[in-house]
């Protein structure tokens, strides 16, 4: 059978076919955030983070010094009406996790760090997974993201004088009159001489979720078994460069350190949404479980090193709030971790990866 | 026997659901990857149609192979027949390839391969950092690649519909 020929159409039609193509394509480049105004990106906060100091590559981002270390979880009785994840229900679970400071310099001295960070990742036998990134601060500095990122352009270190500009910082605090609470805690916080006495706060608000279906806002924190014993101006200033670490390593060789996790219900009306607003401390409150270390060893050949403890990955029985500076950290978070593992993979982390001493 | 003058029917509506679905899966990841605050919304979406498009593929696939295409026209250009034929296999294999990355990705990424709240697919690679440094750039360079394939594809069956007016847009948008 011949086919017909067909009668061809003008050239001209290559007009509107190129303006649904282009069309699409200026969508699809809008979309990537290629092309016009677009809000602020997790790769614009990481470049703010970047161009403060000089990261080292394969490297966290931020909180780049840290130790991995290990051990297992005990739900108490308590925790398993609260919420139906597994990891309330079995016997135990082990974990992996990571303490932190903060700075994109992974040598920074431990008297330096003004806050410290503790995460973990719980894998239960229902293939679910939690992880837990927690900071030592009991609420967070700015209620959004941009003011985060407008924070951390104000502390980029000017050139002339090697030190932050006070005068953008004034700015800053000026539209977010929130940190000044937070000033005014880094001020006056004593600093712990261990990360085993020192508490933990998960900062957003998560909900837990039961086996009705009902949830519950919450905040969780991690409330160390030792007494806190705050170190001196002068024990500080003749602090070992890692004495952190080093001294988690002593106290693990005697025995476990613990942690009771606990978690604090809001009240009708509290605020659920702000990280910058701690809900009193007269709320009910409960143990769910022990965290108990076992073991430490360092970042550069450890199961930490590779991990982003990303604060919305969540068993079923745990979900995230639509506070944004928690959407934010989990956007952040994974490009400084696409980023490091890039680096890793493509041989240019030989400190990062241990290959190669540190020349810092 | 004659040859077929349309794609048969399931072909016909695979293909017009999964270019729903596939240009929806390219917004959707070229989205998520620069959003600071809908990733998780967005990545709730991306990963259980990755998932559908991986599955309705394999189904496409077997489909084609047991059911030859209507033929090209004959008059036409020989650089043309090419180009149709290398896109209509970039395309197969980027719609099969691209979500086995995604999936492998993560589970080189140590990422848990949430379907949805409380399903999750076992890893298909073991934890590691080399691996994961190598297919999460891949992931979203092909995710670019097949864009642009798709935008040619597009531009070709208008330029079939429109200036050619020959039957290949019908054999595609219409049965017998």
């Amino acid at each position: 059978m011949a086919t017909p020929t067909p009668r061809r159409g003008s050239y001209l039609m290559l007009l509107p076919i190129a303006g649904i193509v282009g069309a699409i394509a200026l969508a699809f480049a809008w979309n990537g955030g290629w092309i016009g105004n677009h809000p602020l990106k997790p790769q614009d906060m990481i470049k703010t983070v970047e161009s403060n100091g000089s990261p080292l590559p394969g490297f966290r981002r931020a909180h780049s010094k840290g130790v991995c270390f290990a051990g297992t979880f005990t739900p108490t009785p308590q925790a398993a009406a609260l919420s139906t994840a597994r990891v309330f229900t079995q016997p135990s679970t082990a974990f992996i996790g990571r303490f932190s400071s903060p700075g994109n310099n992974p040598y920074a001295p431990d008297a330096k760090a003004p806050v410290r960070g503790m995460a973990v990742q719980l894998k239960t036998d229902d293939g679910q997974e939690w992880r837990v990134a927690m900071n030592s601060f009991p609420f967070f500095a700015v209620s959004t993201p941009e003011g985060f990122n407008a924070l951390n352009q104000a502390m980029r270190p000017d050139p002339a004088t090697g030190k932050p500009d006070p005068e953008k910082l004034k700015a800053v605090v000026a539209q977010h009159p929130e940190l000044l609470k937070f000033q005014a805690w880094s001020k006056t916080a004593p600093v712990s001489d261990s990360f085993g006495n020192t508490r933990f706060n998960g900062v957003n608000a998560f909900h837990l979720i039961d086996a009705k279906g009902a949830e519950r806002a919450v905040r969780w924190s991690m409330r160390p078994r030792l007494p806190m014993v705050a170190l001196s101006p002068e024990q500080l200033a003749k602090a070992d460069v890692n004495f952190l670490s080093e001294d988690l390593a002593k106290r693990l060789a005697s025995g476990p350190v613990l942690y009771d996790m606990v978690m604090q219900f809001a009240a009708p009306g509290d605020p659920v949404l702000d990280p910058t607003k701690a809900w009193p401390d007269t709320r009910p409150e409960t143990t769910v479980g022990t965290f108990s270390l076992t073991q430490s060893g360092p970042q550069v050949s450890g199961a930490c090193r590779d991990i982003n403890f990303d604060p919305l990955i969540l068993p079923k029985g745990i979900a995230g709030t639509a506070d944004p500076i928690l959407h934010a950290r989990s956007a952040v978070y994974s490009v400084s971790f696409n980023r490091r593992e890039r680096e890793i993979s493509s041989g240019k982390a030989l400190d990062a990866t241990g290959q190669k001493e540190s020349t810092r | 026997m004659n040859p077929p003058r349309h794609f048969n029917l399931l072909a016909r509506l695979l293909h017009w659901s999964m270019a729903v679905a596939i240009l929806a899966m390219l917004f959707i990841g070229a989205a998520m990857v620069v959003s600071l605050q809908h990733r998780e919304q967005l990545l709730d979406l991306h990963r259980p149609l990755g998932l559908a498009i991986l599955l309705l593929a394999i189904v496409r696939l077997a489909n084609r192979l047991r059911n030859a295409p209507p033929p090209l026209p004959q008059d036409l250009p020989r650089i043309q027949v090419f180009m149709a034929k290398a896109s209509h296999w970039i395309l197969y294999g980027l719609m099969l390839a691209m979500p086995v990355i995604g999936w492998a990705m993560l589970s080189a990424g140590a990422y848990p391969v949430v379907v949805f709240d409380g399903f999750n697919l076992p890893a298909i690679l073991p934890h590691s950092a080399v691996m994961y440094g190598i297919l999460r750039p891949l992931h979203g360079v092909l995710g670019y690649l097949l864009f642009f394939t798709i935008l040619g594809h597009l531009g070709a069956a208008l330029f079939h519909a429109w200036v050619r007016r020959d039957e290949v847009f019908g054999q595609m948008a219409k049965g017998e």
